[in-house]
């Protein structure tokens, strides 16, 4: 049992954890998803104090 | 502010506490004579003393409706005073402790007031109790601004800070009378563990059910660290703490793990406390609070959500360089290195991030003592994380543990980073939620600044001298291969540190003081103020022009 999951994680951890970050990496750098992140960085700055309805 | 509560949450709150009351009976009647039972009797006198104003309300009208038109911020005020309290009540014991290495006859000659049971007061007062508080107070205030969306009730937010501080009560109290399962943080035993559990998961669901009402799509970054702070430290919490008790009716339990397992365990619990408590949480303040003072949007956002999930994930991997030199195996060991190491690149990314957003606002740095609280804050976070990434190196572990510069480390992380973001988002915070232009005193902010940026320094470089001497100490020989120095020697060589580390822990907690000091009287000058006006009707102050385009 301990060999097994020595095994898995020393293989199967390093390709997900990679995996992982190439998906994040693509995510953040993806062109599509820029306007949305402009967006909601400078939203934040709004002076705007009530719930939107 | 009870009657703000709805009759029906009120009727809740009630059968709540009720049920508190029972259960806190029976922890006493099964306990009598324990401190299992002076604990069940704290459980009575908490439902009790929150039931006394409850029921004197209880008959109350509903509430105006027009106050769903707003967002819901009177947990957020409670919270904010309870950690500035903490920060003093925790800082106080901080610097008793610290005073009692520098000077240990200063002792009183009482089981409870002993090193050993003071100090996990102190840790769990300043962690727990002043940055916990601090996080929900800010977490909820952050979750609705971002959501664009109110809290889903009214009940739930006072639950989890009533009942939060319920547990940090009982773990205080638990260790004056010697309760503990001896792990480090995460020291309160089974039944105080069972009840943090409950807190936390209804704490959870309101972030949950608050992001399903959001009216603004994207959900915005520092919820995804307060989330990651809540969802990991639950996670890490309900694990490291199973253990079976001896009996319903008694304190102790032994934990469900053994020997090494127990410590990797408690470290992979103990260190991701650090990165998911007093990381995660205080990066989602430092995303929030940091554009909003200097006015200037985050640097980069695609930056923040890579170092976010490299934080998240990488962080689950590092906490066995604890366990260097140790019966944990090597591979094991060399993982934590590897990771912690690695841990630096978001690390600084989001201490860089922070620091170029200042970029084009560096006046008001010069100016405004609470954003330079902030400033400072993150220039402590890139500190620490490169220490920390350095010392988890096997060969500087090596010299490093045991000694004062793993403590110099954590009050570097603690003081410079956790407790400065912290100061510098209340300051921000405390105008906003009483409705007024500035704090009651600009001065006083910066008097505070002063005091906790010197008392930091003063207090890192003493552990940090302290902490090398002695591990020099510990591992210089003599030609014929014998250790040249007892270990009182270098107990005499860190005493000059200690007293310098004393003072300048004093002066943080003093700098606390004039903090506290500085809320209390803008909260009383903001309810003067309110009431010289119109009568009150609690209008957000920018409620009135809505400058905002939806979907914009």
């Amino acid at each position: 049992m301990h060999d097994m999951v020595v095994a898995f994680s020393k293989s199967w951890g390093l390709f997900y954890l990679i995996a992982l970050a190439v998906g994040v990496v693509i995510y953040a750098y993806w062109p599509a998803n820029r306007a949305g992140f402009t967006r909601a960085k400078n939203s934040i700055l709004d002076k705007d104090d009530r719930p939107w309805s | 502010m009870i009657a703000r509560l709805t009759v029906a949450e009120r009727q809740s709150a009630l059968l709540i506490l009720i049920v508190m009351s029972f259960l806190g009976l029976a922890m006493a009647v099964a306990g009598r004579g324990t401190p299992f039972g002076l604990h069940g009797f704290l459980v009575i006198a908490a439902s009790i003393g929150v039931g006394i104003p409850l029921l004197r309300k209880f008959y109350a009208p509903e509430p105006n409706p027009a106050q769903f038109e707003q967002y819901y911020d009177d947990p957020t005020k409670v919270g904010i005073v309870l950690a500035m309290l903490w920060a003093i009540a925790g800082m106080f014991v901080g610097v008793w402790v610290a005073a009692l290495l520098a000077w240990p006859d200063l002792t009183i000659d009482a089981a409870w007031a002993s090193f050993g049971r003071l100090r996990p007061i102190h840790t769990s007062g300043v962690i727990f109790g002043f940055g916990g508080n601090a996080l929900i107070a800010t977490s909820f205030h952050v979750l609705q601004r971002t959501s664009r969306a109110r809290l889903p009730d009214q009940l739930s937010p006072w639950f989890v800070l009533l009942g939060y501080n319920l547990f940090c009560i009982v773990a205080a109290t638990g260790y004056m009378m010697g309760v503990t399962q001896s792990k480090e943080y995460a020291e309160p035993e089974w039944y105080a563990d069972i009840w943090l559990v409950i807190v936390w998961v209804v704490y959870f669901l309101i972030y949950i059910r608050t992001l399903a009402r959001r009216k603004e799509p994207h959900i915005y970054v520092a919820n995804w660290y307060y989330m990651a702070f809540i969802l990991v430290v639950a996670i890490l919490h309900i694990v490291n703490n199973l253990a079976v008790p001896v009996s319903f009716g008694g304190f102790k339990s032994y934990s469900a793990f053994s020997g090494v397992q127990d410590a990797m365990t408690q470290w992979w619990y103990g260190h991701n406390a650090v990165a998911f408590f007093l990381t995660a949480g205080f990066l989602g303040m430092l995303y929030y609070y940091l554009p909003k003072r200097a006015g200037r949007p985050i640097f980069s956002y695609r930056l923040s959500i890579i170092s976010f999930w490299g934080i998240t994930f990488m962080y689950m991997w590092a906490g066995s360089h604890h366990l260097h030199y140790t019966a944990l195996p090597q591979w094991v060991q060399t993982l934590g290195m590897t990771f912690s190491i690695v841990l630096l690149v978001p690390s600084w990314a989001s201490a860089g991030n922070a620091l170029a957003t200042l970029n084009g606002a560096w006046h008001k740095v010069r100016d405004d003592a609470t954003l330079r609280f902030m400033m400072v804050a993150a220039v402590f976070y890139g500190i620490s994380t490169f220490e920390g990434s350095f010392m988890a190196i096997r060969a500087v572990n090596s010299l490093s543990h045991y000694t004062d510069w793993t403590v110099g480390h954590v009050h570097a992380g603690a003081l410079g980073w956790v407790a400065m973001i912290t100061f510098g988002s209340i300051y921000a915070l405390v105008p906003w939620m009483w409705k007024r232009e500035t704090m009651y005193s600009a001065r006083l902010i910066e008097v505070h600044f002063w005091l906790a940026l010197v008392g930091t320094v003063v207090y890192v470089f003493a552990m940090w001298n302290s902490g090398i001497i002695q591990g020099l100490m510990w591992r210089t020989y003599t030609d014929s291969g014998t250790l040249a120095y007892s270990f009182i020697d270098s107990l005499v060589a860190m005493h000059p540190y200690y007293i310098a580390r004393a003072f300048g822990g004093l002066l943080f907690l003093l700098g606390a003081i004039v903090g506290t000091y500085n809320v209390l009287m803008t909260i009383r000058v903001a309810k003067r103020e309110r009431a010289q006006s119109d009568g009150g009707t609690d209008v957000p102050s920018y409620g009135r022009d809505p400058v905002l385009q939806a979907g914009e």
